[in-house]
């Protein structure tokens, strides 16, 4: 099949896949309090008029501050009200987090992302480091599920982003740095201590902070999954050059609300633009004019991300995100379109702080 | 188009993520700057110390040499910028093209760095007072009959560097001849100077890894001030605050420099008049040594009255203009909203004085850009919150008080010209802790002179005295 008729097959999907959806969440039977509340208000009924994904349209732009405060339990669907249930946060660094509710979503997400992951660089029954945020997020959970599935052990050392960013704005430049040994040397015992560890899960910041101490090839660590908002070309190049040469460094983007996009495989002729692809069609996502959502940007033009996330367990419309990126063609393995130099909102990038760490 | 690389161990270095720099008459972009990553800049500081022998591997007397070749370069040379070669008036452009200063005036700072490094024999008898400066390639000696050594504190002097004027880089180049490495952080809309500066030592025979240029965002600023033990930050007061408390890091702030004319000489203010107008006035307004305040005793009306008549004069004029002595705001709503600014806070007992002789208003446009032009505020109340303002553009307050209180209230200065006959005063000035450079008599306070300490200086900063005694050192 050539790449034309893998595009349509997968938007085929995804339209089949949209109806599906929307008949789960705006059925009484099985959706949640949420959304049948929501199509309560409104003067058509979803399931009639939404055959597909243009359709969604109909249904405007989720907002995420509708996922800000309690009760958590409006956002459970029914069908799925006896299973048990994980609350995760995302943001926090302003105001009440904002909470999404899990059932097997990120179990889910995370054995579609290992099953691109080469079995030489991050082989089966490997044990992992994790040195990142854990808390009240899903990361950890994550993590440990990807190693689990792999069969491996996953060993975990917490960062407190929100402390981070507490650091930076009182200026405690010493704090900082104090903090950022106290979890890399955390993180270096579990190194030294294990010797199976052979995957390392972290952040752009601590990689350079671990990378500072020792070389990580030399401590067995053969495949690095890293993400985080400092994450870009540059990186990726300064990554792969310096940092840690010879292994294999797998950039991703990730959220609670999307689940884990798939990086575009390692090919010198990107330059080390990172492009990434949502994990259609439980996600999905386009780049749009930031004045103009409904106009879709064309292909290599700058635009903000668009989020879709449709599973069971979560249905979240057309969500405009804080990020932008220029748009990306669909490619073999990911048939639909990307987005590639993701980096926060032109327009927003001056006034928010986030994950320096 | 241009291109502005990072320097590593002085290699050029193209960054997959660089800055635009713009023209600020037309937005049309003037060269693309290369961005260090923070981590690439904490890799590089790790290896310093490699660097730093190969530069202690000269003696004094030949970093002076190299120094000497370097000022003439800089001034006169053609010297490489990425792929490209930069003749001095290309570099002169640029420099006014993206921080509005007038080419004139970029071209007078020019020669501040070439007299620096021309001189820096004197610039080092300055800062050593007069040390034998084989004693650093020795370790050890004689001075005055009595054993000297000193002790380096770093291998990397690190710097922050601003954009508002290229003179401000005559204060680091000293730590060249004096074997310490640099991780220079310039100014976003002024990589021109430092990068130029490095060139032309590399030019001059100096060992190319001395140079660490970093053009980098907030964090790749803070690595080089967390991770060099001698630093030297730039910025305003928000900025330097949080890093009041590390050792090593030494803060340039605003200057809030000034004139004071007190007794006698406040009844002959006339006199004086063309000092303070070039205090105020001189390099657009927009350096530290600049006076942002005229301190008197008495005569206070009259004095701001005849400045204001004098400072009016100076015209906006497009910056490649041989007479243009203002820069150039970024944007037409910036030169706006500074105006707005200061409007905001007139009454209350201060008056824009200059309102009357320029009927058309404070902001100008000419040449494509606009500007504020020279502002003095008549502050009848010492306390008011424009008596202790400074801003990128010639402004002053005059301000009349009591001359038991002034000392106190006028608040820190970076230079103080003190204009004054009555001779106690003086001598409180001469011992007050609130007055860095010190200008007695009728002086402007943007004269400078490079045999004396600035701000802190630069040798004790860098070397530190220590004991030293035993058999092994010959009397």
């Amino acid at each position: 099949m050539g790449l034309d008729e893998k595009v349509q097959a997968a938007r085929e999907r995804l339209d089949a896949h949209v109806r599906e959806m929307v008949e789960w969440h705006f059925n009484p039977e099985s959706g949640c309090k949420f959304w049948l509340d929501h199509a309560a208000k409104l003067d058509f009924d979803p399931r009639e008029k939404i055959h597909g994904y243009d359709d969604l349209r109909i249904l405007g732009h989720f907002e995420d501050e509708w996922l800000r405060g309690g009760p958590v339990r409006r956002w459970v669907p029914k069908a799925l009200a006896d299973q048990p249930l994980y609350v995760f946060e995302t943001g926090g660094s302003t105001g009440l987090p904002k909470s999404r509710v899990n059932i097997r979503d990120f179990q889910t997400d995370y054995e579609l992302f290992s099953d691109t992951l080469s079995d030489e660089t991050f082989p089966r029954g490997a044990d992992w480091l994790m040195l990142g945020p854990t808390g009240p997020r899903r990361l950890r959970l994550a993590i440990e599920h990807l190693a689990q599935h792999r069969g491996g052990i996953a060993f975990h050392v917490d960062l407190d982003p929100r402390w981070v960013n507490r650091m930076i704005k009182a200026g405690n430049h010493q704090g900082l740095q104090d903090y950022k040994d106290h979890v890399t040397d955390q993180g270096l015992k579990i190194l030294r201590g294990h010797d199976n560890v052979q995957c390392l899960f972290t952040t752009p910041k601590l990689l350079e902070a671990l990378c500072e101490k020792v070389s990580l090839s030399k401590l067995g660590i053969k495949g690095i999954f890293c993400g985080g908002t400092e994450m870009n070309a540059q990186f990726n190049r300064f990554a792969r050059e310096e940092l840690v040469p010879g292994v294999d460094f797998i950039p991703t983007y990730g959220n609670t609300l999307m689940g884990l996009a798939c990086c575009k495989p390692y090919d010198p002729a990107d330059n080390y633009a990172i492009t990434y692809y949502a994990p259609a069609p439980r996600a999905i996502f386009e780049i749009v004019d930031p004045d103009d959502p409904e106009r879709l940007v064309d292909y290599d033009e700058v635009g903000r991300v668009m989020l879709t996330t449709l599973t069971k367990e979560f249905f979240m419309p057309r969500f405009l995100e804080r990020d932008e990126g220029v748009r990306a063609r669909p490619i073999e393995p990911y048939p639909w379109d990307g987005v590639t130099n993701l980096g926060l909102l032109t327009q927003l990038s001056d006034s928010v702080v986030v994950g320096v760490y | 188009m241009l291109h502005i690389p990072v320097l590593r161990r002085g290699e050029p270095y193209r960054s997959l993520n660089v800055n635009v720099l713009k023209d600020i008459r037309t937005g049309e972009p003037v060269t693309e700057v290369s961005q260090a990553n923070p981590g690439l800049i904490v890799r590089d500081l790790a290896r310093v110390g490699e660097a730093r022998r190969e530069l202690e591997a000269f003696s004094v007397a030949e970093l002076l040499e190299i120094c000497k070749r370097a000022a003439d370069l800089f001034l006169n040379g053609d010297l490489p910028v990425g792929d490209d070669s930069q003749s001095p008036d290309d570099y002169v452009r640029g420099l006014s093209a993206t921080t509005g200063l007038p080419e004139a005036l970029a071209r007078k700072n020019m020669t501040k760095s070439h007299y620096v490094l021309d001189e820096m024999e004197t610039v080092l008898g300055g800062l050593t007072r007069g040390l034998d400066l084989e004693i650093l390639d020795r370790g050890w000696g004689s001075q005055q009959g009595r054993r000297v050594s000193y002790r380096r504190e770093t291998d990397v002097l690190g710097a922050v560097l601003p954009s508002n004027s290229p003179g401000v880089h005559a204060l680091w180049l000293p730590a060249i001849p004096l074997k310490v490495t640099l991780a220079l952080k310039p100014g976003r809309q002024e990589p021109w100077t430092p990068h130029r500066i490095a060139q032309a030592f590399i030019a001059a025979g100096c060992p190319r890894s001395a140079f660490g240029f970093y053009p980098t965002d907030y964090a790749g600023a803070g690595e080089i001030l967390q991770r060099t033990d001698r630093c030297l930050l730039y910025g305003d007061t928000t900025t330097v605050s949080k890093w009041r408390a590390k050792p090593g890091v030494q803060i340039h702030g605003p200057g809030w420099s000034k004139v004071v004319v007190a007794g006698g000489e406040a009844e002959r203010w006339q006199d004086h008049l063309e000092i303070m107008a070039a205090s105020v006035a001189d390099n657009g307004g927009r350096s530290c040594v600049n006076a942002s305040g005229v301190w008197t005793t008495s005569n206070g009306r009259a004095i701001a009255e005849a400045l204001a008549e004098r400072l009016a004069q100076i015209e906006a004029l497009p910056l490649d203009h041989p007479d243009a002595k203002l820069a150039a705001m970024p944007s037409l709503e910036a030169a706006q909203k500074l105006s707005d600014y200061i409007d905001a806070r007139l009454g209350a007992g201060a008056e824009d004085v200059t309102a009357r002789f320029r009927p058309e208003g404070r902001v100008a446009e000419a040449g494509g850009c606009a500007f504020v032009l020279p502002t003095v505020i008549h502050c009848a109340d010492s306390s008011h919150e424009l008596a202790h303002a400074e801003f990128l553009f010639p402004f002053v307050s005059v301000v009349e008080v009591e001359r038991d209180a002034l000392l106190e209230r006028m608040g820190p200065s970076l230079v103080v010209s003190a204009v004054t006959d009555d001779r106690e005063l003086m001598q409180e000035i001469l011992t007050a802790t609130n007055v860095e450079r010190l200008n007695l008599g009728s002086m402007p306070t943007s004269h400078v002179s490079w045999d004396q300490p600035h701000e802190g200086n630069l040798f004790e900063h860098l070397y530190r005295q220590r004991a030293i005694a035993g058999p092994g050192i010959a009397a």
